[in-house]
């Protein structure tokens, strides 16, 4: 032990006990990283020092997968990508591969789409606002959205018989055609989708509490979002009004009436408003699409190298037999070339780029996920912030294991 | 007065008076379980708890619920009692009941009724102009004593000390060791994190709640709960509620923190640290964290009863019955003590409803937010109403 005055005061480290860093693993197995992700926390008390983000838990190598079957054996794996709104997904690989195709489907599928998609894409930042509150303590709000999400589920499992694998999409058309109580059923659920939102902000915005959690956390600047490439809510909240919906209008999106909704911080409160009146501008699309969607038409492109044909004339005429031996056993053939198509998924720009060499199985598939460019972002996010700030953090940039790992 | 029993009867009384309150405790705690569940249901707009049923006489009945406590604890019971490699078996054995005893022992100075005369259940009894006790009765027409009371009277309270409330602080300081031991021992570093903050929050805290505390206690002039309640018998109007409104909402925010629930449940905070202090707890370890829980939900509910509500006083009934006005309804003594002892319970479950309202519409703080809001905000409001208190104390007396 030397005395006082033989200590270096210049250097005060030296006099204070040794301080190491705590290394934290959180995840993959955490109730709070839903998707499997590995955050390797260096905490300084409660506040994060660094922050080492480990995705890749829950790959199961969807890209490979597609090259193995028909172009419509794809849909089943689609719907497991950003499985809290699959029907996104199925309506994107669709688009890719009739782009491709040089097809377009016939304008009631085309408002289908959009009706099935809005339906999804509401579930999808319901999922997310309500967790985003249920990490915050807040389980009331939560389980309201959960319900009416539920009643969504309720609607789209009557059209595609599955409440959430739906696998409902196909190249030229849909599985199977609207049923006749769809716009009654989305027009029944509607107001209830507006007043629980309403209710969420009630019960939410003005308390302080939420308000001291989520304004000025998780910040991620508008220069940041464009290095990082984030689309989506995540950067709409830092204020860009990119909506591949708006930018690049596909379906029939450009008929539509209808608000991007931008923040002005890019923190979670942001993030949060964001979703909710994207829920409302949903809202305001399906009942625009429901009024101008025609009610009888045909659903499929009545191209037989593409849909399969009727079951009654594959039981009784040889053209019929062998369309339905070829497209199943070959699958469609989609020509030659290379795509690559953008829809706005429930996180952002969900890219579809597809490679075909003109056989019936997909050359190369490859998704641009968009929760993928979030989680990376998600870096700048955790920095500096305090260790309970990580988890809706992680939530408002909703990253979806399936989508994000592949 | 209670020296006038003799020995077996006082042990037997003490005995009776443990056997309540332990009993009430024990009663309420499932209970409080089955409503936490219902009432969040309802808050949330779902079904709740109706699955657990018994079958009997050819049908299975759920009574809306009430059966899931029992499943809860049945499969506590059997669950694997889990100790992870590298704790401190002895510290992690022990951190449970640490939490659970003093939460149990707090409750010993709680008056959940008066003073109770077992020779006179039957008699009507009221205050005699000098202030002693007396068996009532109709004199001339004026309702009078009669008779002298029977020196041998009970307080219905576990234990008479002088130092009354300071024993629950003091019962209460240790519970926060139960926490941080169950945080350190269990060599996992969720759990680390959850005791330390466990341990923050319940230190920061008690300093505020003790100083809340302080003001009633200069109103009231006494340290004794039971000489408490009966200061605030004159009316609705002298209960600790209205004298001391600031002190009340700053007990409930302070108390509520000690419960570490919902919005102050960061010790536990499931989303960021699995389970907190307890996440390596299974079995019934688990369920003695669980159950110190809701005791100290009763705890708090009943200090605040007693404090801030009346404690057994029942607006309008005084020891002979029933007065309002010329009105005046008699009533014997044992029917007075039980409505007075069921206006406890009553109000004690009034305030346990609240705090379960709270804490199924508010999300939950950040740890600094916590810090900041109990050494901001809290102590110097509390120490404020300390000095206001005074002075209107000193104005008046002058």
């Amino acid at each position: 032990m030397e005395a006082v005055d033989d200590l270096d005061l210049q250097s005060l480290d030296k006099l204070e006990l040794p301080a190491d860093l705590m290394e934290l693993n959180m995840g993959p197995a955490h109730p709070a990283t839903h998707g499997t992700v590995r955050l390797k926390l260096k905490l300084d008390g409660e506040r994060v020092a660094a922050i080492d983000i480990q995705p890749g838990y829950l790959h199961r190598g969807f890209e490979k997968s597609c090259e193995r079957g028909t172009w419509n054996q794809v849909f089943p794996y689609v719907d497991r990508l950003n499985y809290v709104s699959p029907m996104l997904n199925n309506v994107g690989f669709a688009l890719a591969v009739e782009g491709l195709c040089g097809v377009t489907v016939p304008e009631r599928c085309q408002y289908y789409r959009v009706v099935l998609g809005e339906l999804a894409r509401i579930t999808d930042h319901m999922t997310c606002n309500a967790a985003t509150a249920m990490e915050l303590g807040a389980f009331t709000p939560f389980l309201w959205l959960m319900k009416v999400r539920d009643w969504i589920y309720d609607v789209l499992e009557i059209e595609t018989g599955a409440r959430l694998t739906h696998s409902f999409g196909r190249i030229g058309g849909m599985a199977a055609p609207p049923t006749p109580d769809l716009k009654a059923n989305v027009r029944r659920v509607l107001p209830e989708v507006l007043k629980v939102v309403g209710e969420t902000e009630t019960l939410l915005l003005r308390n302080r509490i939420f308000l001291d959690r989520v304004e000025g956390t998780g910040v991620l600047t508008q220069a940041e979002a464009l290095d990082y490439g984030v689309t989506g809510p995540v950067l709409r909240s830092t204020g860009i009004d990119y909506d591949v919906r708006k930018a690049e209008p596909y379906l029939v999106y450009d008929r539509f009436d209808f608000d991007v909704p931008v923040g002005s911080r890019g923190d979670n409160y942001d993030r949060f408003l964001v979703r909710l009146e994207e829920t409302r501008q949903s809202v305001r699309i399906l009942e625009q699409a429901l009024a101008q969607m025609p009610d009888d038409g045909p659903i499929n492109v009545d191209d037989p190298r593409l849909i399969l044909p009727e079951k009654s004339a594959v039981y009784t005429t040889i053209e019929a037999t062998i369309a339905h031996f070829k497209l199943v056993m070959e699958g469609v053939k989609v020509p030659r070339g290379e795509y690559y198509s953008a829809t706005e998924g429930g996180n952002g720009e969900l890219g579809f780029f597809i490679v075909s060499d003109g056989s019936g199985t997909p050359y190369r598939v490859r998704v641009r996920p968009p929760c993928w460019y979030g989680l990376q972002a998600g870096a700048r996010m955790f920095a500096g912030g305090m260790l309970a700030d990580i988890i809706p953090t992680f939530g408002s940039i909703n990253m979806i294991g399936g989508e994000c790992d592949r | 007065m209670s020296a006038s029993l003799s020995v077996g009867q006082a042990l037997l009384a003490a005995a009776g008076k443990s056997t309540f309150i332990l009993g009430l405790v024990f009663a309420i705690a499932p209970l409080l379980v089955w409503a936490e569940r219902r009432q969040s249901a309802m808050i949330q707009d779902r079904v709740g708890p109706h699955r657990a049923s018994i079958r009997l006489f050819g049908r299975d009945w759920r009574l809306i619920g009430l059966l899931h406590p029992f499943a809860d604890s049945l499969k506590m019971v059997w669950k694997e009692d889990f100790i992870p490699p590298g704790a401190d078996k002895v510290l992690h054995a022990f951190a449970p009941w640490i939490s659970l005893a003093p939460a149990l022992f707090g409750l010993a100075i709680i008056p959940f009724g008066p003073a109770i005369y077992f020779e006179h259940l039957g008699d009507t009894l009221m205050l005699s102009p000098q202030g002693v006790p007396c068996v009532a009765g109709l004199a001339n027409g004026v309702l009078g004593c009669t008779a002298a009371a029977s020196p041998l009277a009970t307080e219905l309270q576990v234990a008479t000390l002088d130092a009354g409330i300071l024993l629950f602080f003091a019962a209460g300081g240790l519970g926060v060791v139960g926490a941080a031991l169950g945080g350190y021992a269990s060599n996992n570093k969720y759990s680390l994190l959850g005791g330390m903050r466990a341990a923050g929050q319940m230190v920061s805290y008690e300093v505020t709640l003790g100083l809340t505390l302080v003001g009633p206690l200069l109103v009231f002039g006494t340290l004794r709960p039971e000489e408490m309640v009966r200061w605030q018998s004159s009316s609705v109007f002298t209960w600790g509620f209205f004298l001391q409104p600031l002190a009340f909402i700053l007990y409930f925010v302070a108390a509520m923190a000690e419960t570490k629930r919902v919005p102050f449940d960061v010790p536990e905070g499931e989303s960021e640290l699995v389970g907190g202090y307890f996440t390596e707890y299974s079995g019934m370890k688990f369920g003695m964290f669980f159950f110190a829980e809701y005791v100290e939900v009763i705890a708090l509910a009943a200090i605040a009863a007693t404090f801030f509500c009346g404690g057994w006083q029942v607006p309008l009934l005084t020891d002979a019955g029933f007065v309002l006005g010329q009105l005046h309804v008699p009533m014997s003594h044992g029917s007075v003590t039980a409505l007075r002892v069921g206006g406890f319970v009553i109000k004690v479950l009034v305030l346990i409803w609240f705090q379960l309202m709270v804490r199924w519409s508010l999300p939950r703080f950040r740890y600094d937010q916590i810090m900041r809001l109990c050494w901001r905000y809290l102590l110097p409001l509390s120490l404020l109403n300390i000095v206001v208190t005074f002075a209107v104390i000193v104005w008046l007396r002058s």
